[in-house]
């Protein structure tokens, strides 16, 4: 006998049958894990549009100095520099994040103390590694 | 069927293992690959072009028309495409619920990252030639 599909759950009627709910943004508390997880999304989308300033900077190697100049002057003007903070900032967190991924990945680290743990390890290691490239850069 | 649960799915989809996205595990194990590939290539990246930081057109031109800095270059190239590809079309699949419009999306994050990946390589390629 097929078993009838049951009716969807609403947040109106918890009590009556008690089973975890997806969360509801708007009532669900944030926290690190959280807060790392729509990061490591926004990050991305952040980095996928980036890519337009890497290909920008090959074509106009390619096509000459002059071009090449622009791209310098842009990049070199305190908002091409916000934007290139900005893309330091987001793939350090998404390189240091992705590696945490990996691990989930193949089955470890899932413990929720190691989960905080690599949490704020991930956290230490952007600001680490944003401060190192531009502490190099800049000298 | 000789087991007593009752599955939405036919013999053959449960056979082909592909399941509701009819692609099995392979968007999955591509965005690892990539992943993978893009750690050590990455760091490299980051660490040449902060060496390479206010320098003129001729040392970039001079830099990138080294084989090995060309080389990962086109690796680099690759794996970042294909990797923001495949993660920019989870975001769609997640959030756009109408049909034509999600596939319309991805198609043309699709189309727009081979173009960008290709522009990026001829670059490379066209900057390798002059060192030759």
């Amino acid at each position: 006998m097929p078993v009838a599909p049951e009716a969807p759950s609403t947040p109106s009627a918890p009590a009556a049958r008690p089973r975890p709910l997806s969360p509801h943004l708007q009532v669900y508390r944030p926290q690190l894990t959280s807060i790392l997880s729509i990061t490591h999304r926004a990050t991305g989308v952040a980095l996928a549009a980036g890519t337009l300033l890497l290909v920008w900077w090959l074509v106009a190697t390619a096509t000459g100095p002059e071009q090449f100049a622009t791209v310098q002057a842009v990049l070199g003007s305190w908002l091409g520099k916000l934007v290139l903070f900005g893309w330091t900032v987001s793939l350090f967190f998404h390189l240091a994040n992705g590696i945490r991924h990996l691990f989930w990945d193949a089955g470890l680290g899932f413990e929720l103390k190691t989960t905080y743990a690599s949490g704020w390890a991930v956290v230490a290691a952007t600001i680490l590694l944003t401060v190192l490239a531009w502490a190099w850069g800049l000298a | 069927m000789s087991n007593n649960k009752v599955s939405m799915r036919s013999d053959l989809a449960r056979v082909r293992g592909l399941g509701p996205a009819h692609d099995g595990v392979g968007h999955w194990w591509a965005q690892r690959l990539t992943a993978l590939a893009l750690v050590p290539l990455t760091l490299w990246f980051v660490a040449s072009v902060v060496g390479l930081a206010g320098a003129d057109h001729a040392t970039v031109a001079e830099w990138i028309a080294r084989p090995l800095p060309a080389v990962l270059l086109v690796l680099l190239i690759v794996a970042t495409f294909h990797h923001a590809q495949l993660g920019v079309q989870v975001v769609i699949e997640d959030y756009v619920h109408v049909e034509g419009l999600k596939v319309g999306l991805i198609l043309a994050v699709k189309g727009l990252s081979v173009l960008l990946a290709v522009m990026a390589l001829f670059a490379v390629l066209r900057i390798f030639s002059w060192g030759s």
